[in-house]
């Protein structure tokens, strides 16, 4: 088991991205284990949510690659690094604001539906097993952030710390081994953050599932990630335990300048 | 608990459909023999029956999947070239000889079909390149696909600018092929309205599945439904190749209900009902995303266009509102405007009229008229 546990289940190797003559992001690197809270972290601007967009999928790097569990998943679209086990949430909530809470959680499991159109189209017992697996499964994760009951309700009705929520149980519902939180505690309340840290916490254990979390909240960051990188201007100036990275002098020299 | 609440419901829709065919089955009866039944009524559930699959198949991409198309009637003209050629290759084959028989029902199926199947291919073809833009360029490059489609239908040596009346397939569509005189119309009314009642079960079948939820999750976010392992531009294509399936099967009915074809019945802006435009303003009447309100507004909007060509009223009207209805596209434009200013999201917005679950629903938004009221009032009160 210690053998498996040190195969990282996402790699990045010199990764970086240009746009024009801008780099944005360069020799990037990082590696998260199984079960592994990794926060990065760095000022406005960084580069943070960049690399979320090329560990997605969503921009092509330039240079360097991404593996996931050892596969290389450059060149891939975003769906197929969903596939393969990468799901995110967004830094401004993208819901399905018109569809029900329920029904955005079953449009995540859109890939795992095996049955066909023509299943859909004569109702086939299939069609119906199917359905009512997903349903009760949808139900289930909206019970780990308490939005069962609000499971016929407009996505876009409910209050923020709710959308925000939903918007994590829809990235569980993938099927993910590697979650990336793009600053989920943004514009939240000390309360709503400190039942925010509750779940991520509740699900890491329920799930097994390593967590990349940007977070501009310290204490958040500093309080549940195991180990830390800091990028400035698109390149890695430090990485480490918490303790390290609230000590280290370039660090704080990027946030607070010198 | 799912599948019994469905079943009541299936069960209800059968029975009230099945009651509204047998109540239709005694008035045709009555008044069958009336010239008014025939000439009128007959004519007129023909060209309903097309419109409403021509707005519910419309909606599927407007409404449900949230892209702009405006070259479906390109899609419908292929249909209802497909089936009326066939028909009459079928005719001189010897496959039948008088529009009667298991002979003739066949060919009649087979072409609804084949249109159907032809349009999905071309909406296929279109699809592909054109479901990479967004927004304006689509429904400008699906505007161009559309002329396209009814040019080359155009410069077909067998189809011919002047129609299939006039070409050299067939003197006449009337006498040859499909093209349902108006005691055939009465005969074949049936087929109409079974081929209506399918394609909406079709259509409703693809909504309510994971099909319909992964589009309007594209519709609602594009790159939030690719976050979440949506395929997308597969979903897009489908969808698009799927809704010009069902403007195809529209175009068949078209061609049985007219004794002539001509491309210019489906350009873009014709002063007819049968334009891409028109499409158009019967789907954002009817609610973008709930076909019962394409339904219903395809009805609304076949009634104000007959009324406006053969209302005996219009001729009491000044004679400047008589001219400017001989116009309808102005007509259809000023509708357009005053539902999007007084109910911008049409009739029944994403809302689907259930007859299960009608009074029940009346309740629910009563109830939430009367929340929002209190809500209001509170708020004054404390201001």
């Amino acid at each position: 088991m210690a053998e498996t546990k040190r195969i990282p289940i996402l790699e990045t190797k010199k990764l970086g991205i240009t746009f024009g003559g801008l780099v944005a992001v360069s020799d990037f690197n990082i590696q998260i284990y199984p079960g592994e809270l990794v926060g990065l972290i760095g000022p406005n601007g960084a580069g943070k949510t960049t690399v979320f967009n090329l560990l997605t999928g969503v921009y092509k790097p330039t240079e360097g690659s991404v593996l996931l569990n050892g596969e290389v998943l450059n060149g891939k679209k975003t769906h197929q690094f969903v596939n393969a086990g990468i799901a995110r949430t967004f830094q401004n909530i993208r819901l399905f604001r018109q569809m029900t809470v329920l029904e955005n959680v079953l449009a995540a499991f859109t890939k795992d539906i095996s049955y066909n159109m023509f299943d859909a189209l004569f109702r086939t017992p299939k069609f119906w097993k199917t359905e009512k697996a997903l349903h009760e499964k949808a139900l289930d994760l909206l019970s780990i952030f308490h939005l069962e009951d609000k499971a016929d309700s407009i996505a876009s009705s409910l209050p923020y710390g709710q959308q925000r929520k939903l918007e994590i149980t829809r990235a569980l519902a993938t099927n993910m081994k590697l979650l990336l939180l793009d600053e989920p505690a943004a514009g939240m309340n000390p309360t709503e953050t400190a039942e925010l840290l509750e779940c991520i916490n509740s699900i890491r254990n329920r799930f097994g599932i390593a967590i990349l979390l940007i977070e501009h909240d310290m204490s958040l960051v500093m309080n549940i990630c195991e180990r830390i990188q800091v990028i400035d201007y698109g390149v890695t100036i430090a990485e480490g335990l918490p303790e390290e990275i609230a000590k280290n002098p370039k660090v704080i020299a990027a946030y607070l300048g010198e | 608990m799912i599948k019994n609440r469905t079943a009541q419901g299936y069960l209800l829709n059968t029975l009230v459909i099945a009651a509204l065919i047998v109540g239709f089955a005694i008035l045709k009866n009555t008044f069958g023999k009336a010239g008014d039944f025939k000439l009128i009524f007959a004519p007129s559930i023909w060209q309903c029956c097309y419109l409403i699959i021509l707005a519910a198949s419309l909606n599927l991409t407007l409404g449900f999947l949230g892209q702009l198309s405006l070259g479906h009637c390109g899609f419908m003209a292929i249909g209802a070239y497909a089936a009326a050629l066939l028909s009459l290759a079928a005719e001189r084959a010897g496959i039948y000889e008088d529009k009667k028989g298991a002979a003739f029902i066949l060919v009649l199926t087979g072409c609804i079909l084949i249109a159907g199947i032809l349009a999905a291919i071309v909406g296929l073809l279109v699809g592909v390149p054109a479901l990479r833009l967004k927004g304006d360029y689509l429904a400008i490059i699906t505007l161009g696909f559309g002329m396209i489609i009814v040019n080359i239908i155009n410069n077909l040596p067998f189809a011919g600018q002047e129609g299939l009346a006039l070409g050299s397939a067939s003197s006449s569509l009337y006498k040859n092929g499909l093209g349902f005189g108006t005691t055939l119309k009465v005969t074949y009314i049936w087929v109409a309205i079974a081929v209506t009642l399918i394609s909406l079960a079709m259509m409703f079948m693809f909504v309510r599945s994971k099909y319909g939820r992964a589009i309007r999750a594209i519709r609602d976010d594009e790159i939030a439904a690719s976050a979440s392992g949506i395929n997308t531009s597969y979903y897009k294509v489908f969808t698009f190749a799927y809704s010009a399936f069902f403007a195809g099967v529209a175009g068949a009915l078209y061609a049985c209900a007219n004794a002539t074809l001509s491309t210019s019945s489906f350009a873009f802006a014709n002063g007819g009902i049968l334009n891409s435009t028109f499409v158009v303003v019967m789907v954002v009447l009817g609610g973008m995303g709930s076909l019962t309100g394409s339904v219903v507004a395809a009805l609304i909007m076949f009634f104000v266009n007959y009324q406006i060509k053969n209302g005996v009223w219009v001729r009491a009207l000044p004679v400047w509102l008589q001219n400017v209805f001989n116009f309808p596209m102005l007509v259809y434009a000023v509708i357009l405007i005053i539902v999007i200013m007084f109910r911008p999201k049409g009739i029944f917005g994403t809302y689907e009229l259930s007859l299960r679950n009608f009074i029940s629903d009346i309740k629910h938004s009563r109830q939430l008229q009367l929340e929002q009221k209190q809500a209001k009032e509170e708020v004054r009160s404390n201001g």
